[in-house]
């Protein structure tokens, strides 16, 4: 215990006022606003949440159980419970490969500078930043730009998307394709006549269609029906209309296809070998399928996913820094004894570094999940206004409920108070953990 | 007063460089050659710590894509930003322009909100130091009675989220006529910066020696003096943490600005406006994010040694 007067003044009333003069100038101010904004508050949200702030009448626990009976609350909480599990794991996990792996790597200084930048950055520039990286039109979100060019490196598009047999034809559609109504005889040419392709999309080596040369296997053109500038005759191949090469065809017959083939560069096709009978004759779906447009992800179903993938962006650096801080103070004795009797890399990580860095991890975990359960900014930029109801967290929702519009003061007050129960367990633990450590 | 040389080995350790591990040998080891490590072995370390730099390289530039992204954008026309994605710039750099910012900084709403930003965030910052550190001497040096409750309370305190406290300070401030207004946000960013900073602070001062605020007041200075002149010197790396969090705590903030600054509103609030319609303002957004970070950012790189401390104590703000 320091004593305030052990450098030799003598203890006295006088002496005993003075000194609380001081301590109260000294602690004075910061006192009266903690108390006046920070502590009074507390109580008076408490009273709040029992009460109809409307009316001002006593309702016990009333706004409570509007709280987990609404829809959109009950969804915030459900989120928030999804954002505690998921995130801080997925966050410590990733910190803990990066610091392992880049730990002899030489310039793992230079990637800890990148990865902890986010931290620096506000919330609200981060969301700025991934709608950009988010955004759904692959021509312009990056991500799905990366997605669409991986996919199409894999299984290339369909050229035909969006093309329609022209009406009364006599071409119906079947699985995503379309076919002829009726079996045609395999001695008589087939018209298939197609249109909405647009101009940008007819392939550069279409030629102009032409009737197929005469013979006895089943054969046929398929065609742009459609004259640019108008005056085209519908179902007739005019001297402007291409055909469309590549086509995939087939020959369907009792339901059974018993013969594919491809459409030259005029549009023409042959069976080889089908020269007697009726088939139907189909163009494969395969030729129609959309193309792969990425994926929606600040859309009513991965808004969630998205943004706690970006939460992983944010924080992945300040896991790994202190992750890294723990492993250079192992003892090295330990992990070259452990080298020495022939353990593997990954069994020294599971048996030695895990349980060694173990206490570290617990903090980075706690330390985590506290900051997700008071996650606002964030959902309140990165998810478009119309998704916000599937993005909602608690924080989010008692913003909304009591200052977006909602001016319920009533459930917003309940809802900061079950924030404030939910915040309370890590933050319990980690005031144990500093008063331990008297940091 | 010299106490800065004697400050302890509490001040930030910086956790970005690698820590020298010194490998001392016992006196009278034999010196021993260390064997020659077969050919496959030399070839899978150097295989290994090839895929380990690959790896790193790719982490890195995943890490850095995004924010590249916002920066090319912004300096893209809004035009421009709706027909390509930004990484068609890298391949026509033509579309590279600075009428954004030049709009921008013409733009009254935003550098009206940049300003405001700034007259936000220097006085809360200002005020949590001196209040934290007054109250924070007083908790460790001075004593009276109650004081190691009121310490438990103050770190009790830390806990609270904002949300409990926003309806009641509603209230409050529109009873001061400040709702709406800079002062309101300042004094809500003060008064939950308050118990931290002085947690933080109080145990920092508990590492001066007794001997030097003994000796001092024994010269007959005043508390202040010894506090001025004796502990504020010798806190100055806690201070100076303590600093960078709390300025950059109130610069990125979105939600105290909502809620009580909507007269007089910072930049994080003005861009959030702009989301509304966010394909068409991204000539606004973009820069102004931008412009919003650079501040963030040069504090990052100029004071590292004291940022990830400051984070770790603020993370559980």
């Amino acid at each position: 215990m320091r004593r305030f007067f052990s450098a030799g003044r003598p203890p006295g009333r006088r002496w005993r006022n003075e000194r609380r003069l001081i301590a109260a100038l000294f602690l004075g101010p910061a006192a009266l606003t903690v108390l006046v904004l920070v502590a009074y508050p507390m109580a008076h949200t408490l009273w709040l949440s029992l009460h109809d702030t409307s009316t001002g009448a006593f309702v016990g626990l009333a706004n409570y159980g509007r709280m987990f009976s609404t829809e959109e609350t009950r969804r915030a909480i459900l989120n928030n419970i999804v954002w505690v599990v998921v995130a801080p794991t997925l966050v410590t996990v990733l910190g803990l490969m990066l610091a392992v792996l880049t730990q002899r790597v030489r310039w793992s200084t230079a990637l800890k500078t990148i990865l902890f930048m986010p931290m620096a950055i506000s919330f609200l520039a981060v969301g700025v930043t991934f709608r950009l990286v988010y955004d759904e039109d692959p021509e312009r979100g990056a991500l799905n730009a990366a997605l669409v060019a991986v996919h199409d490196a894999f299984s290339p598009p369909s050229r035909y998307y969006g093309v329609a047999p022209r009406d009364g034809t006599g071409l119906v559609p079947a699985d995503g394709g379309y076919e002829t109504a009726d079996p045609v005889p395999a001695s008589e040419p087939v018209a298939m006549p197609v249109v909405g392709l647009p101009r940008d999309r007819i392939p550069s080596e279409a030629a102009p269609a032409s009737r197929p040369e005469a013979g006895v296997e089943l054969r046929g053109v398929v065609w742009l029906d459609f004259t640019r500038g108008g005056g085209g005759e519908a179902g007739e191949i005019d001297a402007t209309e291409v055909g469309l090469p590549g086509m995939r065809v087939e020959a369907v017959r009792d339901g059974q296809v018993v013969a594919t083939t491809t459409t030259d560069a005029s549009g023409r096709f042959v069976f080889p070998g089908l020269t007697e009978g009726d088939y139907i004759v189909r163009l494969a779906a395969t030729n129609f399928t959309e193309p792969f447009r990425g994926v929606t992800w600040l859309g009513p179903r991965l808004v969630t996913p998205a943004v706690i993938g970006t939460y992983i962006w944010i924080w992945a650096g300040f896991a790994m820094i202190l992750i890294q801080a723990g492993l250079a103070g192992l003892p090295r004795d330990v992990l070259e004894a452990a080298r020495a009797d022939g353990a593997s890399d990954w069994q020294i990580l599971r048996r030695v570094t895990v349980p060694l860095v173990w206490p570290i991890l617990v903090v980075v975990l706690v330390t985590l999940s506290i900051n997700v359960l008071k996650i606002f900014d964030l959902l309140y930029v990165l998810p478009p206004d119309s998704v916000q109801d599937e993005a909602n967290v608690v924080a989010l929702e008692m913003y909304r409920v009591s200052f977006g519009g909602g001016l319920d003061y009533g459930l917003g007050s309940a809802l900061a108070v079950l924030l404030f129960l939910l915040v309370l367990p890590p933050m319990l633990f980690t005031i144990r953990r500093r008063r331990r450590e008297r940091l | 007063m010299t106490s800065q040389r004697n400050a302890p080995s509490a001040s930030p350790v910086s956790l970005l460089e690698p820590m020298p591990v010194p490998e001392l040998e016992p006196a009278g080891t034999a010196v021993r050659i260390p064997p020659r490590p077969s050919l496959l072995k030399r070839l899978v370390a150097i295989l290994g710590s090839g895929a380990a730099r690959v790896f790193v390289i790719a982490i890195g530039l995943f890490w850095l894509f995004p924010t590249l992204g916002l920066a090319v954008a912004s300096l893209r026309s809004a035009a421009d930003n709706s027909a390509s994605g930004w990484w068609t710039a890298l391949t026509a750099p033509s579309q590279l322009t600075l009428d954004n910012y030049a709009a921008l900084l013409s733009n009254e709403r935003i550098t009206g909100s940049l300003w405001n930003t700034v007259l936000i965030a220097v006085p809360s910052t200002a005020l949590v130091l001196a209040l934290g550190a007054l109250g924070a001497y007083a908790l460790a040096w001075l004593d009276f009675r109650g004081r190691d409750l009121i310490f438990v309370l103050a770190v009790a305190l830390t806990i609270v989220p904002v949300q409990v406290a926003l309806i009641p300070d509603a209230a409050v401030f529109r009873a001061l006529g400040i709702f709406g207004d800079i002062p309101a946000v300042i004094l809500f960013h003060v008064a939950f910066g308050l118990p931290f900073a002085v947690f933080l602070l109080r145990n920092y001062f508990l590492g001066l020696p007794e001997d030097m605020i003994e000796a001092a007041r024994a010269d007959g200075a005043s508390e202040f003096t010894v506090f001025r002149r004796v502990a504020l010197p010798f806190a100055w790396p806690a201070l100076g943490s303590l600093a960078l969090f709390q300025f950059l705590w109130v610069w990125n903030d979105l939600l105290v600005a909502l809620v009580f600054g909507f007269n007089n509103p910072p930049i994080t609030y003005a861009i959030r406006e702009q989301t509304r319609a966010f394909a068409s303002n991204i000539d606004v957004i973009a820069p102004g994010a931008l412009i919003s970070m650079a501040v963030p950012l040069i504090l990052f790189f100029t004071f590292q040694r004291y940022f990830l401390r400051s984070m770790l104590d603020g993370a559980l703000k």
